[in-house]
């Protein structure tokens, strides 16, 4: 065993400092006091995003290290607003989109994308098997990409259940309010900016949750932080260590 | 060597008369047109809308290489009698060496001559065929675009360099495939060569090789060596070695194109390695298979500006395509011919072999470059769900939110490239009525019917001056129970392509926001609404 030792030491002695932030991917400034754990998505981490707003939140979530020059890969959500994705700061020079796979090669796709690119965008068309799910968890941790995973169109999937088991970071959107559209029988203004309220939830560092207003996009086109992100929790502490 | 140039053949391939105006569009970009076209005022590189304001009756057409190289199959196969190792440079040019046919056939005029006939014969009539012959394939060319349909030109040994002194630089860019060097670079230095009033290529030619070399590095050199007449690298006299040559067996037996093709890419990865391995880069591929009767099929693609795992990959995708959809009823043989069986082996010999000069990646933008990792995976996925299933999105002109980006399959695009196409700026021109952002998360490909009512229940409609008949008071979207609408705008009258009967669109959009905060964007047509986006 005394060899064994020896061969971790030189280990600790010969091994890079891989710094916090190289384990994470960037993502859009405001959301950085969303996300735990350095400012950034967790490399390795799957993501479930929820609620009304959620394909926009999820585009939003990912616009960071798709910027930052991460490829991206959209499986199963062929009514992604492509439009609304350039918005938003995903780059489309970036991004691939793959069609929804019949549901018996959903894992076999999903696992391929996730061994090549860092960001993928699932919509399954069916529940996702636990068996799957852990084995593109494992998949996904050694990859080091993020999996970003909507809840399927219609399946009333509640929040808790869009991944059978606990994701890493789950971003429900709880209430969303539009402006820009104006009350009354004459139909005027037209959509300009929503305001939602985000809550995070998660293991591990974001195991508290939280919430945060947003706009989600601000009348410029932009998305800002409209309240800083705080603990759900009554005593709440102060927003610095919060973020 | 000897060039064949069928002129407009995309037009040709495509089936279509010269004497009809048609464009052949890529990326908004006319590439190719006929005659009666260009007779219009129309040129190369014109965009889309400028193109169809010049000839606005010509027919549009996709541009196709596949559909291109399938139709010009018949064709090198028909010269394949004439003399062996006849070579593809693109759909519409073949390259073959003289030296040997020549002293058959009685000298390069008559072999010229009769390759003009063996491949009007094969066209029957409908393109022209310009045949040239000279020192270099780029003089070949040259001469081939001086050459009329049954006269010939031939340029005699020796005399390129002053066959090509008066002709402008220009002619470096139209004969890119000839001269050998990736797409762009010459393009780039033509501009700089014009510019420092380099006009001719004799001028060019006039420069000491070493201060072009100096001043221009490797591309400089290129364009001199064509300049003078001259090959676009020394002959290489060493075949390369057999061992570099990949094949593969098919089992089960491949009689599809798409199946081939996705072998081939593989198969094509599988060569661009080992000659990366041994620091080589490929100009010339010979792709041979043999099918299950023992049938032997082979065909030489040239692409001097060094093919990559992809180009090889699409010329092995044409030439299968080429071969597997050739009229039936001819043997298959060396000479061509359809297969009677399926493929059972597919062979993909590098037949010359160049120095890599390896390609420098931008320091910046670099990574806008697909990885290798993610081609293959990409690769796996479209062989999984078929190439159709795996696309990327390009800039279009639009006014809907489904009409602003267009889907193009993943196979016909070089991810390892940068595609300004996908940049935000690409669609410079404005698009009046176009939705404003932010624009809608969710756009529903398959629009569903929804039903838009007033306070009353009733049909909410548009008049024909674009005014609503009554404020909506609920929306129902599918199966869900109607809910009440809590605010909404509109409408907007949207008459596009009145001018064309079957194209015309008549709609008026509105936005609903509905008591459970979600916001949608229907759009009345046909005297129904539908749901054409989700704000999600």
């Amino acid at each position: 065993m005394g060899g064994m030792a020896d061969v971790h030491a030189l280990g600790d002695r010969a091994r890079p400092v891989t710094l916090a932030g190289e384990r994470t991917l960037p993502v859009l400034p405001p959301l950085e006091a969303l996300v735990p754990g350095g400012g950034g998505l967790r490399r390795g981490s799957v993501v479930v995003v929820a609620g009304q707003g959620a394909t926009s939140m999820a585009m939003a979530v990912l616009a960071g290290a798709s910027r930052a020059g991460s490829w991206t890969v959209a499986v199963g959500v062929p009514t992604l607003g492509l439009a609304a994705a350039a918005e938003l700061g995903l780059d489309l020079e970036r991004l691939v989109l793959v069609a929804p796979p019949p549901a018996n090669q959903w894992s076999t796709v999903v696992a391929a994308l996730v061994d090549a690119f860092e960001l993928v965008l699932t919509r399954p068309t069916t529940r996702v098997r636990p068996g799957d799910a852990r084995r593109l968890e494992a998949r996904v941790r050694e990859r080091g990409g993020v999996l970003c995973h909507l809840p399927g169109p219609g399946s009333g999937l509640a929040r808790d259940r869009a991944w059978p088991s606990a994701p890493d970071l789950c971003l429900t959107v709880t209430t969303t309010e539009w402006r820009g559209v104006e009350p009354g029988p004459v139909g005027a203004g037209r959509l300009r900016s929503r305001r939602v309220v985000v809550e995070v939830t998660g293991r591990r560092e974001a195991s508290r949750p939280r919430t945060a207003e947003l706009w989600l996009p601000s009348p410029d086109g932009t998305v800002t932080l409209a309240r800083p992100a705080r603990a759900t929790s009554t005593a709440a502490p102060p927003v610095e260590q919060a973020g | 060597m000897l060039v064949a140039w069928c002129p407009d053949w995309s037009v040709v391939a495509a089936g279509k008369a010269l004497d009809e105006p048609v464009l052949v569009l890529h990326a908004n970009r006319v590439v190719a047109l006929s005659p009666a076209a260009r007779g219009e005022g129309a040129v190369v590189g014109l965009r889309r809308r400028e193109a169809q304001a010049r000839c606005p009756d010509a027919e549009v057409l996709a541009h196709e290489p596949a559909r291109d190289a399938r139709a010009f199959e018949p064709v090198v196969a028909a010269l394949d009698a004439l003399c062996p190792r006849v070579e593809v440079v693109h759909p519409g040019t073949c390259a073959l060496a003289t030296r040997g046919p020549s002293r058959y056939h009685g000298g390069d005029q008559p072999l010229a001559e009769r390759v003009g006939e063996v491949l009007g014969d094969a066209l029957g009539g409908r393109a022209d065929v310009l045949v040239g012959v000279a020192d270099s394939a780029f003089a070949a060319g040259c001469a081939a675009r001086r050459a009329g349909p049954g006269t010939p030109v031939v340029v005699d040994p020796g005399t390129s360099a002053a066959f090509l002194a008066p002709w402008p630089v220009g002619v470096l860019d139209e004969l890119e495939g000839l001269g050998g060097s990736p797409v762009g670079t010459v393009d780039r230095l033509t501009d700089v060569l014009v510019r420092l009033g380099l006009r001719t290529l004799g001028d060019v030619a006039g420069l000491a090789a070493a201060d072009v070399l100096a001043r221009f590095g490797p591309d400089g050199d290129l364009v001199h060596r064509l300049a003078r007449g001259l090959d676009a690298r020394p002959l290489a006299t060493r075949a390369p070695a057999p061992d570099l040559a990949v094949t593969t067996e098919l089992d089960p037996p491949v009689e599809r194109v798409d199946t081939a093709a996705f072998v081939a890419v593989s198969l094509a990865d599988e060569l661009h390695r080992r000659l990366g391995e041994r620091g080589l880069a490929c100009t010339r591929v010979a792709i041979a298979v043999e099918t299950e009767h023992g049938e032997q099929l082979e065909r030489c693609w040239r692409h001097e500006g060094t093919l990559g795992p992809a180009a090889v990959a699409e010329r092995v995708r044409w030439q299968l395509d080429g071969w597997l959809t050739a009229p039936a009823g001819r043997a298959a043989g060396p000479a061509g011919g359809r297969p009677t069986a399926g493929l059972s082996r597919l062979t993909l010999t590098p037949l010359e072999v160049v120095p890599a000069r390896g390609r420098q990646l931008g320091f910046w933008g670099g990574e806008a470059l697909l990885d290798e990792r993610a081609a293959r995976a990409l690769a796996r996925v479209a062989g999984l769900l078929g190439t159709e299933a795996v696309t990327v999105p390009e800039w279009r002109g639009g006014r809907g939110p489904a009409e602003q980006l267009a889907l193009v399959p993943a196979g016909a695009v070089e991810l390892t490239a940068a595609r300004p196409a996908a940049c935000a700026g690409w669609v410079a021109e404005p698009w009046p009525g176009r939705l404003p952002a932010p624009s809608p998360a969710v756009v529903h490909p398959d629009p569903p019917a929804v039903d838009l009512v007033d306070a009353d229940g009733a049909p909410v409609g548009v008049t024909g001056r674009g005014a609503i008949t009554a404020p909506p008071a609920r929306v129902a979207v599918g199966d869900v129970a109607p809910r009440p609408v809590v605010a909404w705008a509109g409408p907007w009258a949207a008459d596009e392509r009145w001018w064309d009967p079957a194209a015309q669109r008549r709609r008026a959009r509105v936005q609903v926001v509905d008591a459970s905060g979600a916001a949608h964007l229907l759009a009345l047509e046909g005297g129904r609404w539908w749901l054409e986006a989700t704000y999600d």
